[in-house]
C-alpha cells in the first residue's frame, strides 16, 4: 500500500512533467532563448509548482512526522559554498546544451525515445562517477 | 531550431501536478522530491532498505507519458533540436553538476524554493543564469555549431 501510494506520487509527477513541456527539450531551450524564439511556458510550470508546494508543505509540516516514516528527512544545511554555486552552474551549462534536466528526462524515458535513453545513460554515468569521487574525497579529508 | 507554442494552461496545470506530487512525497515519506537525489540514492544507496520506495517513485515517473498515451492515444511531444553528441556531452555535464550542486530543478528549484531554503534559492539562481548564458552562446554567438 505504501509503495503503491509512492508509485502514484511518481505518476502524478510524471504526468505533470509530460503535460507541462519540461520533458520536451525544444520547449525547454526556447524558454531560455529570450533573444530568439522565446516560449515563456516554463515560467508557469515552476511558478505553479512552487506555489502549490509552498502551501502544501505548511500542511505536511504541521504533522510531527510523515505518514510512512518516523521523521522528516529535509536538508538542514544553510552554508553557501563553492560546490553548491559551481555545481549548479555546471548543471545549467548541461541543461542549456541538451534541454533536459533530471526531472524532465526520467519521465521522458517512458516515451521510449532513443535520444532520451542516450541522455539518461550519460547523465547516470556522470552522477555515479561524481558521487563515488566525492564520497572517496570527503572520507579522505574528514576521517570518521 | 524548433519553434514551440506558448502553452500557458497545460504548463500551469503540469506545474500544479508537480507541486502536488512534491507535497505528497513530503506528507507520505518526509522527503524532498528532487529527481537527482531520488535517482542517485537508487543507483548508489546510502544504506540498505532505501531502494524500494525510490524504485516505486521512479517507476511512477516513467509511467507518466504512458498514462498520457493511454488517455489521449498520443505520447507527449519530445522534440530534440540538438545533436546526439550534444545529448551525450550535456548528459554527462548535467550528471556532474547536479551531484556536486546537490540538486536540480525539482529539488532546489521547486522543493527548496518552496521551503525558503537559502541554499536552494542560490542554487536556482546559479543554474538558471548558467542555462540562459549557455543557450544564448549556443544560439546567438557560436552559431556555426560546436557540438
Amino acid at each position: 500500500m505504501r509503495l503503491l501510494l509512492t508509485y502514484l506520487t511518481g505518476l502524478i509527477f510524471g504526468i505533470g512533467i509530460s503535460i507541462s513541456g519540461m520533458a520536451n527539450p525544444a520547449k525547454v531551450i526556447n524558454f531560455f532563448d529570450i533573444a530568439g524564439i522565446w516560449d515563456p511556458s516554463l515560467a508557469l510550470v515552476m511558478g505553479g509548482a512552487v506555489l502549490v508546494a509552498m502551501v502544501g508543505y505548511r500542511f505536511a509540516f504541521a504533522r510531527s512526522a510523515p505518514m510512512f516514516d518516523t521523521m522528516f528527512h529535509v536538508p538542514t544545511r544553510h552554508d553557501i559554498d563553492l560546490r553548491l554555486v559551481g555545481g549548479s552552474a555546471v548543471f545549467g551549462v548541461g541543461w542549456g546544451i541538451s534541454g533536459f534536466c533530471p526531472g524532465g528526462a526520467i519521465p521522458a524515458l517512458g516515451t521510449g525515445r532513443s535520444e532520451v535513453v542516450i541522455f539518461f545513460v550519460a547523465m547516470t554515468v556522470g552522477i555515479a562517477l561524481t558521487r563515488l569521487y566525492l564520497r572517496a574525497k570527503d572520507t579522505q579529508t574528514q576521517p570518521a | 531550431m524548433i519553434e514551440t507554442e506558448f502553452t500557458p494552461w497545460m504548463s500551469l496545470g503540469g506545474g500544479v501536478l508537480i507541486g502536488l506530487a512534491s507535497v505528497m512525497l513530503m506528507l507520505f515519506r518526509g522527503r524532498v522530491f528532487g529527481a537527482t537525489g531520488i535517482l542517485a540514492g537508487f543507483i548508489i544507496p546510502a544504506h540498505s532498505g532505501d531502494r524500494a520506495w525510490r524504485g516505486a517513485l521512479l517507476a511512477g515517473m516513467i509511467s507518466g507519458p504512458l498514462a498520457i498515451w493511454a488517455m489521449t492515444g498520443q505520447m507527449p511531444a519530445v522534440e530534440v533540436p540538438v545533436s546526439t553528441l550534444a545529448m551525450i556531452v550535456g548528459g554527462i555535464i548535467v550528471g556532474v553538476g547536479v551531484t556536486v550542486g546537490a540538486g536540480c530543478t525539482s529539488g532546489h528549484g521547486v522543493c527548496g524554493v518552496a521551503r525558503f531554503s537559502p541554499r536552494s534559492i542560490v542554487a536556482t539562481i546559479s543554474f538558471m543564469a548558467a542555462t540562459f548564458i549557455t543557450v544564448y552562446l549556443v544560439r546567438h554567438v557560436f552559431t556555426g555549431g560546436v557540438l
